[in-house]
Order: C-alpha cells, then sequence, then structure tokens
C-alpha cells in the first residue's frame, strides 16, 4: 500500500466525518504512516450528501483531496447517486443494505453489507453505525490494524461508550469476513 | 509546558496547528469573535487558555477584540486575535493604531471568498493586499503564511517573535484548506524554538520613562501600562513622550522609523522553502494551501525530467523582492500560483527584470486549484491548447 485515497459518504449526523478522522488518526498515531482527512463544509454537511475524504500513504501527502478514490463508503441513497460514478476503475465500493440500493455496476469491487441492520440488531444504537462501517471496511481492506482504530476510539471516548463502540467495531469486521469467505457475485 | 500533553505527535487541524503555536509562544491573552473557517482556533483557545492562567474573551465583535488585544498588549501580555475576511476588514482602523502606537500582537486571518460575506466555508486567498494595504496611511507590516501543518505552528511562532522584536502587529494569513484539514503535526519540545520575550525598560519608578524614545539599537523598551510608570499612547503623530505632534522634523522622524524598522529588515523577516531551484527553467511561486499543490505538480514533472521548481513563500510582507529575483532570474518562465486575481503575481513582476515571463495561474471559485489546473494552465501557457 503506497497510497488510498477514500471518501466516506452518507447524510449530516451518520458520523462520515468522525469515521474519516479517526482512520486517519489510527494511520498517523498509531502506524506513523501518514494521513491527511478533509471534509464538505457549509450547505451540503446539512442535510444533503456530506463527505470526508482521507488520503494514506507511505510518503509525504501534497495534494489533500481526493478526485477519484480507491475505496468509496456509501451510507444513503444520495451519497451513492452523487458519489459512485467517482470511483478509481478497479477500487472497492462499499455500501449499506438497509440504505442503499446498487442501481448500475460500476467497474469496481462491490460490498453490499448489512451494517446498519447489523449494528440495530446486535447493540441497538444507531449511533455506532459508522464506527460499525469502520470494522467492515478495516476487515475488508486491513487498511490500518485493527487494534489501531480501537486504541485511538479508546482515548477519545468517555468509559461508558467504549464498550458499545468495540462491539460495532467487532460485529463490522465479524461482517467483513464472513463476506469475505463467501465473496458476493458482483 | 503543562504535563497534559499526552502525545508529542498529533493529528490535528490547521487551526489547532495554530493555537499550538500560539501556546507555546507564551499566548497570554485571546479577544475574538468567532467566524468560519477560523472558529476552530477560539474554540480550542477558550477550553486551554484559562487553564493555564491565561485570559480568553468572547468580544461583542472584531473591532472590540482587535481594541482589547491592543490594551492587553499594552499591560505587558503576548496577544493574540483570531478571524476571516470580513472580520478582518472590521480590525483594520484597530491595526493601524498597534502600527502607529507600535504595540506587538499577532492576528490571524483564515481567508474565506470575499468581498463581503462571500464564501464562509470555501478557500480564497483574497486578503493578501488587504494584509497590506487594508489600514490607511503609508505604513508596513508583517504578514506570514504556511502551506501545511507543521509550518503553521513555526509561523505561529515566528509571527509572535516578530510582533515583540520589532514592535508591530503581525498577520498569520493562512486559508481555509490549511485551516479545516487535519494532518500530521509534530509538537517540539519546549525549548527548542526560541521565544522573543517582551523588552522592557530599565528606567526605575518614579524616573521618567521615555516610551518612544529608541534605544541605541533602534528598539524601544516597554513599561506594562498601568504599572509604575505613567505615559501617553496615541494614534496621532507622536514625540518621545509619546504626546501628539505635528512638528514636521518628529511626523518625519516617526513615518521613517515605522516603515525603515520593518522594511529595512526584509532579509530577517523573509521566510520561505525552495524545491529543486538549482537547475529550475521553470520556476513555480505559490504560499499557503496552492503550494500543495504546486509542489505534486513540480514533483511530477520533476519525475518525467522536466527542469520545474518551486519557490514557496511563507512570508508575504514585507515582500522579498531580492530573494524572488534571485530565485527566478534565470528561469525561462515564472509561474504564480495562487487563489486571487494576482495579488503576488503582480508583486513578482515588479521584483524580476522580465516581467513578460510571469504568469498568474490561479482560481476565483472557491475550488480548491488542483494539480490537473495547474498542469492545464501550464498547457495553454505553453501554447499547447487545453
Amino acid at each position: 500500500m503506497s497510497r488510498t485515497r477514500l471518501v466516506f459518504s452518507g447524510s449530516g449526523g451518520q458520523g462520515v466525518v468522525t469515521a474519516a478522522i479517526l482512520l486517519a488518526e489510527a494511520a498517523v498515531l498509531r502506524e506513523n504512516l501518514f494521513a491527511v482527512q478533509t471534509q464538505s463544509y457549509g450547505a451540503a454537511a446539512r442535510g444533503g450528501a456530506t463527505r470526508a475524504d482521507v488520503i494514506i500513504s507511505e510518503s509525504k501527502i501534497n495534494y489533500p483531496m481526493v478526485n477519484q478514490p480507491n475505496i468509496l463508503v456509501c451510507l444513503t441513497q444520495e451519497a451513492y447517486n452523487k458519489y459512485a460514478p467517482i470511483i478509481r476503475p478497479g477500487g472497492l465500493l462499499l455500501v449499506d443494505t438497509h440504505y442503499v440500493k446498487i442501481e448500475r455496476k460500476v467497474e469496481a469491487r462491490q460490498r453490499e453489507l448489512p451494517m446498519f441492520d447489523t449494528v440495530m440488531e446486535k447493540i441497538g444504537r444507531a449511533v455506532v453505525f459508522n464506527i460499525c462501517m469502520l470494522g467492515t471496511l478495516i476487515g475488508l481492506t486491513g487498511l490500518v490494524k485493527p487494534e489501531s482504530i480501537l486504541a485511538v476510539l479508546q482515548e477519545r471516548l468517555p468509559n461508558e461508550l467504549i464498550e458499545i463502540n468495540r462491539q460495532a467495531f467487532q460485529s463490522g469486521w465479524e461482517l467483513a469476513q464472513a463476506s469475505t469467505r463467501s465473496p458476493q457475485s458482483r | 509546558m503543562p504535563s497534559n500533553e499526552p502525545e508529542l505527535v498529533r493529528f490535528i487541524q490547521g487551526n489547532e496547528a495554530c493555537v499550538e503555536g500560539a501556546l507555546y509562544a507564551g499566548l497570554e491573552f485571546f479577544a475574538g469573535y468567532p467566524i468560519t473557517p477560523s472558529s476552530e482556533i477560539m474554540e480550542h483557545l477558550a477550553r486551554r487558555l484559562p487553564r493555564r492562567g491565561g485570559k480568553f474573551i468572547q468580544m461583542e465583535d472584531e473591532i472590540a477584540s482587535m481594541c482589547a488585544i491592543i490594551g492587553a498588549s499594552l499591560t505587558g501580555r503576548k496577544v493574540l486575535t483570531a478571524t476571516s475576511g470580513p472580520g478582518f476588514s472590521l480590525m483594520q482602523e484597530a491595526l493601524g493604531y498597534a502600527v502607529m502606537a507600535e504595540i506587538p500582537c499577532v492576528i490571524v486571518n483564515v481567508q474565506r471568498g470575499g468581498p463581503s460575506t462571500g464564501l464562509p466555508t470555501q478557500i480564497s486567498q483574497g486578503d493578501v493586499n488587504q494584509a497590506r494595504w487594508g489600514t490607511h496611511g503609508d505604513h508596513a507590516i508583517i504578514a506570514l503564511t504556511a502551506s501545511n501543518h507543521q509550518d503553521v505552528f513555526a509561523m505561529t511562532v515566528e509571527a509572535f517573535n516578530m510582533a515583540e522584536s520589532y514592535r508591530t502587529p503581525v498577520v498569520l494569513l493562512f486559508d481555509e484548506v490549511v485551516g479545516h484539514m487535519r494532518e500530521r503535526m509534530v509538537l517540539p519540545q519546549p525549548g527548542r524554538i526560541a521565544l522573543v520575550e517582551r523588552l522592557r525598560t530599565s528606567v526605575p519608578e518614579g524616573v521618567d520613562y521615555h516610551p518612544y524614545l529608541p534605544r541605541e539599537d533602534g528598539r524601544l523598551p516597554m513599561s506594562d501600562f498601568g504599572g509604575v510608570h505613567r505615559y501617553n499612547v496615541t494614534g496621532l503623530y507622536h514625540d518621545m513622550w509619546g504626546f501628539p505632534s505635528d512638528n514636521p522634523k518628529v511626523v518625519h522622524g516617526l513615518i521613517r522609523h515605522l516603515v525603515d524598522k520593518i522594511e529595512n529588515n526584509v532579509d530577517a523577516i523573509a521566510r520561505y522553502k525552495s524545491y529543486y531551484l538549482d537547475d529550475a527553467r521553470t520556476v513555480l511561486v505559490s504560499y499557503g494551501a496552492t503550494a500543495r499543490s504546486a509542489l505534486h505538480v513540480v514533483e511530477s514533472q520533476r519525475r518525467k525530467g522536466q527542469k520545474f521548481g518551486l519557490l514557496e513563500l511563507q512570508t508575504l510582507w514585507p515582500f522579498p523582492y531580492d530573494i524572488v529575483g534571485e530565485a527566478c532570474g534565470r528561469a525561462k518562465q515564472v509561474l504564480v500560483v495562487e487563489m486571487n486575481l494576482g495579488h503576488i503575481c503582480a508583486e513578482v513582476k515588479k521584483a524580476l527584470n522580465n516581467p513578460r515571463n510571469v504568469f498568474l495561474i490561479n482560481r476565483i471559485d472557491g475550488v480548491f486549484i488542483s494539480p490537473t489546473d495547474i498542469r492545464q494552465a501550464l498547457r495553454l501557457i505553453d501554447g499547447r491548447g487545453v
């Protein structure tokens, strides 16, 4: 992995920005990689499709924006419709089955996984949906070690929230493992 | 430094890097009014400055903010305010007062699109000339900028040092992309970067203190206002006691002093970075976030064997004409990459014998200029079409 460009997209309040920050922070503070994180501000961040970009690299990053992501995560239909066309050919598209119905094929590995439903079933709180997504993403890509994300969560969260975040991450990671064992035929 | 800093490596926004720099430099007083895209500076200082014994005040507006830091500085404190274009406009009158009365202070302007309330959440570098000439009358000013968080930190410390060294307001001109972006920053250990502290007078209590009587080296020692000396501070032309004067000799001497103390020290104030300039035939000049896109292009052109180089300016004012002339003088063409209608491009042209070789590459639509934008402009300049 020399350089990976990611776009996390969804709607305001789903925690895509937080997820992007956690991932980039884990890469920088725990794995000594380079990372930059940027996000959309303004009207789009309030209700419409919002996005957060991350670049993770083994070398210094100059231009900090992502034009064509290797990895695109879409947590709403609107975000999928808006951003699916920008994915880099050969990249990975991860969508949540509860919110997104894939309408066309893109030249990328597509993974449709029930992240939201899993969170609601196992934990019952939508607030950790983003952490479940992060678990799935790390399970699929190995971008950083799971321990790195968990260490960052531990550092940032108040004690009473650590356990449900850990569980959400774990269930997302397991979802990824199960899907790799029986790959979807897309 | 207090021990509540668990990590030396941080992953933070540029605005937080500025906060770290200000605290490292010994900030003691902040007054401000929140405005995008600078608000995180206030937000973090609201939490952190009082914890280390400093004072934080949210004022009613930017006019009051600027006046508050001027007053606090006079009492002997290191002071800061942070704003964006519209607030910076409101600060201009008091900024001129700080220039005239020679009051050390640091003003951060995290630029957004203008004029007026403009584009609150998007990048622009349109305040470069406002930093230079926003306040009226002949004067000199120091303005610094940076393209990455390590340099945001360093330039913020430099700003405090220069404010004390030259008894002047220093403007930190950052931009929305650098301010909001998150990246790695290493917090230097205390003592690694030298700090300039307030030069205080040795005149004892009970002896007349002349606030505007320079020492032999030209510097003016200060006395904490409200302390043991009584003296006057005014925005009018003033004599060595600080009292108003329209004596032509006094007026001429003061304006020359205000300008010369900065313009005669251009080399000492100039901060810049050179990339691949030794044999460069095409030199890009840039600063702030746009220097990141420019460096991306320069490095990719070098990999193709093209002799590209980059001069990244960190001191914008006083403009380092000699340094720019030296760096660009032998180039076939000079491309100034900035996000405005050519504020620095105009200065680069003044610095060179052949201004026709200087081209502006810009974007003024709120969208951060990309390496692709620069490459397309290059093709046009080279006559190769899009």
